[in-house]
């Protein structure tokens, strides 16, 4: 514990003259410490500053109303490859998969820690395997799911060749893949909500001839809902934001294509690709060479992303015991 | 149905239904293991752990495996990746001992000197900056800073002086360390942030009060007591920046070239490729078995120095739990 206590204060500082003391006074690596954590911190916010600045001008140039709402196309110049629609709803499609299957997972799984948690190794081995899951890069992840969808088991998930070959590439495989990068921050969110719950709410539940479980329902869980919402957003923006998964899994056709005649069905087993990996192969490091494309998307994604960002310091301030810096991904 | 979820359910059911949930997830992380380790194992049956250091041409070798069919000869199989491993390790490192530092003095920013109209800002702003998702700050390097640096900053002398061995076209160390500094820097800053925080502020208020000047307090008191939570930090840094895919495969220079230290300050030109990268770069052609077990052997790789890294961070943080109390 030594290194907790300081022994001694390292020196004083020279000059004792002034009461107060400004930094004119202090030494020369104070100053210089002051001074780069200055520059630091307003020069994080110049960056950030610049990066909307660019992709909105940019975005402002490039973007048309019509590329909203027309299918992209597959043409050599960029004048005639349409749109970006498809990547559009396909970005929405993966979300709303992708929070549909971790949002039970994950509260329920912070549920069962935060109040049962029965044995407790269980429950930390389950605590360890989220932070796991949270440290697991998304490409990763994605290989894992090619790998697991490509199985014969899964062949009604996702386009199958003639010979039997499973491609296990499509807009369910890369869903369910994307719940693996919202559950840790939903999962953490939702435990530290239940966690500051304070005990004599459960104790006067308790008392009213409650169960367990239906103090959990009808008391716990509807005071943490704004920390589920913030959690559930963070999540999505991960999940928004996210390239590497749909590049490997959602099948890569630029325009969405449905397998089979079901209609629900044949559209979670179909392929199409994301907003982002849109900008990808339209950029120089992807095959078509249409960086103004690029650019338009890249905005439309950006200001996703600024309104999610919105959306949780709006949820966070209706809560009262936000402190720190929420960042998805950092806080299990 | 919906009649019987409406009536009160049965505790013990519901903790055991709840229970099994939670055990799903562990199942899908040990899958995750078990996939990804089977579809490496060829790799470490015809070259063992070897595979990991250096050996001949690995464009070669890569090539030779996109090259075999179903049924692959066992020489096929041989690999020696270090070239991919060190420029994780080179990408990673320079990130983040750039980014621990950036990190720490904007949360003593943001924490101890900003005034709260600025803090106001400031928080959001970090935000923001973790949540840019990294194919728009790939984009934004290969469309603007690779050609910047490229024309402007890659003198032609230098250009030449390695024009036999490797072109350099702006991307590479330079750039994707730069990038990836602050796509990682965020998470540093708001692991910090939430330990500078928890600090009692009476240690410094003593400090102070002892005579000392406000920032000398904080860097005598306040970073001393979080040292740990700063080295937690920067080992969940590590974690991010060496899965970082898709911004460094388009930043990079996308060859797998060794960037040599010896070339003075070329080296941060030279392009490299990193084992994330070298996935998303080869992942349309892991038809042929040896390439897809080259490929998953990386993603194992990667998922175990994650493993490491997550224990890791959890061990240097038990200190703090001592005089901290969460929640």
């Amino acid at each position: 514990m030594s290194t907790l206590t300081p022994s001694a204060p390292p020196s004083i500082p020279s000059s004792g003259r002034g009461r107060r003391s400004s930094p004119g006074s202090w030494r020369w690596g104070d100053r210089l410490m002051l001074a780069c954590a200055w520059i630091a911190g307003i020069g994080l916010c110049l960056i950030a500053g610049a990066i909307v600045v660019y992709m909105g001008v940019r975005g402002i140039q490039y973007l048309r109303p019509a590329l909203l709402f027309s299918r992209p196309q597959v043409s050599a110049n960029q004048a005639g490859s349409g749109g970006f629609l498809d990547p559009l709803l396909g970005t929405a499609l993966l979300t709303v998969i992708g929070i549909a299957v971790a949002l039970p997972l994950a509260v329920a799984s912070a549920v069962w820690i935060a109040e049962y948690g029965r044995p407790s190794w269980l429950a930390r081995v389950v605590e360890s395997c989220i932070e796991v899951v949270a440290g697991t890069p998304d490409i990763v992840i994605a290989l894992f799911g090619l790998s697991v969808f490509q199985l014969g088991l899964f062949a009604p998930f996702s386009f199958t060749a003639e010979g039997g070959g499973v491609y296990g590439q499509s807009f369910i495989a890369a869903g369910i893949m994307m719940s693996l990068l919202a559950l840790p921050p939903v999962f953490a969110a939702t435990r530290d909500g239940m966690q500051a719950v304070p005990g004599h709410m459960r104790e006067a539940a308790f008392a009213l001839g409650k169960t367990r479980i239906t103090t959990i329902r009808r008391v716990l869980l509807p005071s943490v809902r704004s920390n589920v919402a913030t959690g559930v957003t963070l999540g999505m923006s991960r999940i928004i934001g996210d390239t590497a998964i749909v590049l490997l899994l959602a099948g890569g056709t630029p325009r969405i294509e449905t397998q089979g005649s079901v209609p629900v069905v044949s559209l979670l087993r179909g392929t199409g690709s994301a907003l982002t990996t849109y900008v990808y192969g339209n950029s120089p490091a992807g095959e078509g060479e249409a960086p103004q494309k690029a650019y338009a998307a890249a905005f439309v994604l950006l200001v996703f992303v600024v309104l999610l960002n919105l959306a949780v310091s709006r949820i966070g301030r209706s809560q009262t015991d936000s402190t720190g810096i929420a960042v998805a991904g950092a806080a299990v | 149905m919906l009649e019987r979820l409406r009536k009160p359910w049965p505790d013990n059911r519901a903790e055991r239904t709840l229970g099994a949930v939670s055990l799903l997830i562990c199942i899908g992380v040990l899958a995750m293991v078990g996939f990804v380790a089977v579809r490496a194992w060829p790799i470490f049956e015809h070259n063992g752990i070897s595979w990991l250091g250096p050996g001949g041409s690995l464009e070669v070798q890569i090539a030779n495996m996109t090259a075999a069919g179903a049924n692959a000869p066992a020489a096929v199989f041989h690999l020696r990746a270090w070239p991919f491993i060190y420029g994780t390790l080179l990408t990673s490192t320079i990130a983040v001992v750039l980014g621990v530092i950036v990190a720490v003095l904007s949360s003593v920013f943001i924490v101890e000197l900003a005034p709260e109209r600025l803090r106001r800002i400031v928080i959001p702003v970090v935000r923001l900056l973790a949540s840019v998702p990294s194919v728009i700050y790939g984009l934004i390097g290969i469309l603007v800073i690779v050609p910047f640096v490229g024309n402007h900053i890659i003198s032609p002398g230098e250009k030449e002086s390695v024009q036999n061995v490797v072109q350099l076209t702006g991307g590479g160390v330079g750039v994707a360390s730069l990038i990836l500094t602050l796509m990682i820097t965020p998470i540093m800053i708001a692991l910090i942030c939430e330990a500078l925080i928890a600090v009692p502020p009476s240690w410094r208020e003593g400090a102070i009060a002892l005579g000392l000047n406000p920032l000398r307090a904080v860097r005598a008191v306040t970073l001393r007591a979080i040292r740990p939570a700063i080295v937690a930090a920067a080992v969940l840094a590590t974690a991010r920046a060496l899965g970082e895919a898709i911004m460094i495969q388009m930043v990079s220079g996308g060859k797998s070239f060794s960037p040599k230290p010896i070339d003075g300050i070329v080296f941060l030109f030279e392009p490299l490729r990193t084992l994330a990268s070298a996935i998303v770069d080869y992942h349309e052609g892991i038809g042929a078995p040896p390439l897809r077990a080259a490929v998953y052997a990386f993603a194992l790789l990667l998922l175990f120095s994650a493993f490491v890294l997550s224990v890791a961070g959890y061990l240097i943080k038990l200190p703090l739990r001592k005089y901290q109390t969460r929640g």
